[in-house]
């Protein structure tokens, strides 16, 4: 089988997955418990208003007929209109969404900076001390509940000490947000060459992008020990080292670059699941992403904004895991002398 | 090398394929020394094993052990700092932390082990007939694991949880479901490199049927990885229902569980009443990080290789 | 192009650029007549006459939207401000008078108030905007409703600067109506340049883009994180506010609001929890104003239509049964107004609300429980809405420890908000329950309307009394002077403490922390904050 096809075959077999996805989400926001009608009529609500919101959010027709609908739109770019936040979903979403992207790859980026090194440290001495600590310590992060480490941070740094701003979004009230290009504050305001603004957007980031790092070390430190411990057991190693390279040439050239890619498709995963475990930390700091959305969406009974967030996520995750496929299938030699 | 997308943490390799059900046995009791062995050689095992036991202990032993009943509030005795009486301090309604803390891990262990067997049990069933069977089985139980796994999981859990009312059995169901992909794909790709093994034709050709084939021959095979995944996921389910809470999804009111514990002490952090949230937050912590290393100790013993 | 704020170059120009880092702290940032505000809810709209447009929202149409009239302010004893019922004061319209018949009032608009974009404010403005009230349905619609404003026909616009409203029947209910937050005036001309065939009221505009006269303009929302408040130097419909910039965010997080203002990083936390508010009272960098709400009364409710509660006598052995000086301690840590141990089981006087004969007296609810069906006890859940959990948890969880002692074994039910409605207030299938209801108009034949008729949303116990109809339907559009009005207000209250379709437990405070030289603060029935009398002190 040629590459291409193959690559074409992965992304047919994600599109059944896709529809999957659209009709539980529709489903599932359907079965949430109350009516939205009555909850938007307001305080004097009579049985005829809320009849009447009913009608202008189209709940009165039947399941199927609102799920054609639904689909109809969905063809047309249309995700409908939240009616807890009164906007186009779309809008809302594509405002959140690098808010909820830059602080997850923040905490993946300190994650790595810190997990990896630990990860190749552990493995050069596999149960030796390093290895232990590293171990227990990033154990230890994981079995953290964010939104409890999240807390604690902010009680001792910024209530406590005040080394952190407050955490009120991704700016303080004294900026405004850069001209927006990429939506990262970060990117956007070194673009624009103001080191002002970056600083007090890395300063909001800081809290809520360590609480999330310290969840997601422990898959890519393990994963770093594990590969790495794999890559220096395996023959071309013993072979370096019986050629007698440096032990850090052998360590950081040879065993590192072939240690990465099951690193890499590691990260893919821990990526999708930061994203879903924000939706704790966004609550804790305020910060305006879509998680937090998801969560107001999901207790308001907001069905629009509910299937465009699930919808959203799952098209990211589906869109990333074909990517690391396409990049495995691309990257493996394996797969072209198996074919 | 695959990923346990739970944690993220790297699952062993299938183990190289057991021969027969004699040879499996045997494996067992080698396997059960050399964990003995392991074990031994490391604290944090040891250690991870006898917290473990702790917990499981206090959850049989519950109510028996209690020094307060975590329920009874008392007005006089509101918001006191932990003391000789009050271990853990007491609540805005005067009930005693540290009995709730106690009586929490029923619950919370039972949550946990109820989801994690659930899907333990259904999770396998479907790997096990996909990966037996192939064909139209596979690609229908293989697309609808994909669905699930194409969901933010604890979204996904969120959302059963709210359109089937915030019961502890809704918690279970939810975290099952969410856990499910996991096990089924284990299952199914233990079972799919085994299935045309010398010893299943063998077994088929002395006239076994297919599920005998399945439950007897080439289930056992796959165990000791679930049981790495079990121990892990124990510890995720926890994590999962403690968020649900957090977020006013999770177990009613005045029932003590270590997630709704947190999410109300959370409040009373910036007041100065730091032990509401510290003491529910800590243990849960604890049984997390307990679970999480077993499932390490776990993982050693049926991988060997990843200690080198 | 200068992206940096306003606030910053301010700030640059008042102080050192080197001490920058400092002007964090805003609330103590001399110099500046900037307020910055947190709150917990979330604006989903500035259009309050739009559907779907929730509590939070509210608070656009009173800083931004003029009325035609609104409430006087008075000063409390502890020198807070609260608005008067009593006294309704000119905001658009300069003076109005009532026809002899009282079947008509004709308002006199202020000749120089003008909109946002200068044009004049005409009566046709305002006869659109109370049609548009009508005609965009749902809560505005019922509101103005409740004023006797049912039909546009009743609206009229006589001439540039007259307009008249015409009432079916005469109401004391009917001029007040028009100083709530709905009653707001919208530039009819600027809306209508902006509507659409299929939006013949501009309700996509108006959603986005506010279009008025009032007192400060929206500069900028971002939906879920803030709002931004711009002064209107031309404001004339009262003193232009002291505050040139009022930003509003949203903080989800309790703890959070409550750091900000500890730390002194905003100005005002609006709408704290009682806890908060006690914890706070003796902080010396923290103002804490408490307000009772007016009108309003944290309530158990049973409801009628199931078994054990259709006895009257159950219905009282749970008031005789209820902890209320623990709840209060506990749940509403003591602020607010108690509403039990009161001397008599006929009404003194017409006070609203005002506390029930009952107290907490075990062997009498147990005396009372042994005369019915259920002597020894019954099963219950009892329910409380998550959007008021800070006080419906531990008053449930007392509640149900208290109950128990006298047979009544409870389970506790948190349901989210967006359920709650559904299933507590429209469909009514909640055995027993916590309630919080308030009135805006302040008059308890007002109350009773909501909360003890038959059908209406606020009867979440599904109380049903003919002769409790009668009276209130009498007494609503009575003015308070007539001379049947007490009697019927006295009666109405005695057959609440005889049927006990709700029980009181206290009348609740709204509290706001704010920084120590933040002044004229209000509190307003319609429980958001007006940013328009905020000050610093000098």
């Amino acid at each position: 089988m040629s590459r291409i096809s193959l690559v074409a075959g992965r992304i047919a077999l994600s599109l059944p997955t896709i529809f999957g996805v659209i009709v539980i989400s529709f489903l599932l926001t359907r079965a949430l418990p109350g009516d939205p009608a009555a909850y938007f009529a307001g305080p004097t609500a009579t049985p005829e208003s809320i009849a009447e919101i009913r009608h202008s959010l189209g709940l009165d027709r039947s399941l199927p007929v609102q799920f054609l609908a639904y689909l109809q739109d969905l063809a047309t770019g249309d995700l409908g209109r939240s009616i807890s936040t009164g906007q186009s979903v779309l809008s809302d979403l594509l405002t959140r969404l690098p808010a909820s992207l830059e602080l997850t790859f923040l905490a993946l980026l300190i994650s790595l900076l810190v997990a990896i090194p630990a990860g190749i440290l552990a493995a050069t001495r596999p149960d030796g001390i390093v290895d232990q600590a590293t171990r227990f310590l990033v154990t230890a992060g994981v079995s953290l509940p964010t939104f409890f480490t999240g807390l604690l941070l902010l009680f001792i740094f910024y209530f406590k000490l005040g080394w952190a701003p407050s955490p009120l979004g991704r700016l303080d009230i004294l900026y405004l947000p850069p001209p927006q290009l990429t939506g990262f504050y970060l990117v956007d305001s070194l673009l624009a060459g103001d080191f002002e603004t970056f600083r007090a957007a890395l300063a909001q980031l800081a809290l809520p992008a360590i609480t999330l790092a310290l969840f997601t070390m422990a898959p890519i430190a393990r994963m770093t020990r594990a590969a790495m411990i794999a890559a220096l057991g395996s023959e071309y190693i013993r072979t370096a080292r019986a050629a007698g390279l440096s032990r850090r040439k052998v360590l950081f050239v040879y065993a590192l670059r072939n240690a990465l890619l099951p690193v890499v498709t590691t990260l893919g995963m821990v990526f999708s699941f930061a994203l879903g475990a924000n939706v704790l930390v966004e609550k804790v700091f305020a910060w305006p992403g879509i998680g937090s959305y998801a969560v107001d969406a999901l207790i308001s009974s907001d069905y629009a904004a509910v299937q465009g967030f699930v919808l959203t996520m799952a098209l990211l995750f589906v869109t990333l895991n074909l990517l690391i496929d396409i990049l495995y299938t691309l990257l493996d030699p394996r797969i072209a002398h198996e074919s | 090398m695959r990923v346990d997308p739970t944690t993220g943490e790297a699952v062993p390799l299938p183990a190289a394929p057991q021969g027969t059900q004699g040879r499996w046995k045997d494996a067992a009791g080698e396997r059960l020394r050399l964990f003995v062995y392991v074990a031994r050689g490391s604290t944090t095992t040891m250690l991870a094993m006898a917290m473990a036991t702790l917990f499981v202990l206090v959850a049989i032993l519950g109510p028996a052990i209690l020094p307060f009943d975590p329920l009874a509030s008392n007005p006089q005795a509101a918001l006191q700092p932990p003391s000789a009486d009050h271990w853990f301090g007491t609540d805005n309604l005067g009930r005693d932390v540290f009995s709730r803390v106690l009586a929490a891990t029923r619950l919370d262990l039972g949550i946990a082990f109820g989801a994690v067997a659930l899907s333990f049990v259904f999770g396998s069933l479907i790997g096990a007939l996909s990966g037996y069977f192939g064909g139209w089985v596979d690609a229908v139980f293989g697309r609808l694991i994909d669905v699930i796994m194409a969901f933010p999981l604890f979204v996904l859990a969120m959302g059963i949880v709210a359109a089937a009312g915030n019961t502890v059995e809704n918690i279970v169901y939810a975290t099952a479901i969410i856990n499910l992909p996991f096990y089924a794909r284990i299952v199914r790709s233990e079972i799919a490199i085994r299935r045309e093994a010398g010893f299943v034709q063998a077994a088929r050709l002395s006239g076994n049927g297919d599920l005998r084939i399945i439950a007897v021959h080439l289930f056992p095979n796959v165990l000791p990885p679930l049981m790495v995944q079990l121990s892990l996921n124990l510890g995720w389910a926890m994590l999962n229902a403690a968020g649900l809470s957090f977020i006013g999804l999770g177990v009613r009111p005045p029932t003590p569980e270590w997630g709704i514990m947190v999410a109300e002490g959370s409040n009373f952090i910036i007041s100065g009443e730091w032990w509401l949230a510290l003491f529910p937050g800590a243990t849960l912590m604890l049984a997390v990080f307990t679970f999480n290393l077993l499932g390490d100790g776990l993982r050693d013993l049926v991988d060997p290789r990843q200690r080198t | 192009m200068d992206r940096r704020t306003f606030f910053k170059a301010a700030a640059a120009g008042g102080l050192a650029a080197a001490n920058l880092p400092f002007l964090r702290n805003i609330a103590h940032a001399q110099g500046r007549q900037q307020a910055v505000i947190v709150t917990g809810g979330s604006i989903n709209s500035l259009d309050i006459h739009r559907t779907g447009t929730n509590r939070p929202s509210y608070q656009v149409a009173v800083n931004v939207y003029d009325r035609l009239v609104s409430f006087g302010v008075d000063q409390r004893e502890d020198g807070s401000y609260t608005f008067d019922y009593s006294k309704v004061v000119p905001e658009l319209a300069e003076s109005w008078e009532s026809a002899e018949d009282g079947k008509s009032i004709t308002f006199r608009l202020r000749p120089d108030a003008t909109f946002w974009d200068g044009t004049k404010v005409t009566a046709e403005d305002v006869r659109w905007s109370f049609e548009r009230a009508l005609a965009l349905g749902g809560f505005p619609k019922s509101q103005m409703g409740a004023g006797g404003f049912v039909d546009p026909a009743q609206f009229v616009a006589v001439d540039e600067a007259t307009f008249r409203v015409d009432l079916k029947e005469p109401s004391k209910l009917s001029l007040p109506d028009l100083g709530v937050p709905v009653a707001i005036v919208i530039n009819s001309k600027l809306a209508l340049e902006n509507a659409t065939d299929a939006d013949p009221w501009a309700s996509d505009y108006l959603h986005r883009t506010p279009a008025g006269g009032g007192a400060f303009k929206v500069e900028r929302w971002d939906p879920g994180q803030q709002i931004v408040y711009a002064r209107n130097e031309n404001w004339t419909c009262g003193p232009v506010p002291a505050m040139e910039r009022v930003i509003v965010r949203e903080v989800p997080s309790l703890a959070t609001r409550r750091a900000l203002i500890e730390r002194g990083d905003v100005t005002l936390s609006f709408d704290i929890p009682n806890k908060d508010a006690k914890d706070l009272k003796n902080s010396a960098s923290v103002k804490v104003v408490g307000s009772p709400i007016a009108n309003c009364i944290h309530t158990l409710c049973p409801n009628l239509t199931f078994e054990p509660f259709k006895d009257k006598r159950v219905r009282q052995a749970l008031a005789w049964a209820l902890p209320y000086q623990q709840l209060f301690d506990q749940a509403a840590y003591g602020l607010g107004v108690p509403l039990w141990g009161g001397d008599s089981t006929t009404p003194q006087d017409i006070s609203w609300p005002q506390p029930f004969p009952y107290k907490t007296d075990l062997d009498k609810a147990r005396a009372l429980l042994a005369e019915t069906d259920y002597a020894k006890g019954f099963d219950v859940p009892l329910s409380f809405s998550l959007d008021f959990a800070d006080w419906g948890e531990p008053a449930a969880a007392l509640i149900q420890d208290s109950l128990r002692q006298i047979g009544i074994n409870v389970t506790l039910e948190k349901i989210p908000g967006a359920n709650w409605r559904t299933i507590a207030l429209v469909e009514k299938r909640l055995p027993l329950l916590l309630e919080n209801f308030g009135g805006w108009l302040d008059t308890p034949d007002y109350y009773f309307y909501f909360a003890y008729l038959k059908g209406n949303l606020f009867n979440a116990s599904n109380y049903d009394n003919p002769e409790m109809q009668k009276l209130v339907d009498a007494t609503l559009p009575m003015p308070v002077d007539a001379p049947d009005y007490a009697p019927n207000v006295r009666r109405m209250i005695a057959i609440a403490i005889d049927d006990l379709s709700r029980i009181p437990l206290w009348q609740p405070t709204l509290n706001s922390a704010m920084a120590e030289n933040l002044d004229g603060y209000e509190f307003w029935f319609h429980r958001q904050i007006d940013a328009r009398p905020l000050k610093f002190k000098a």
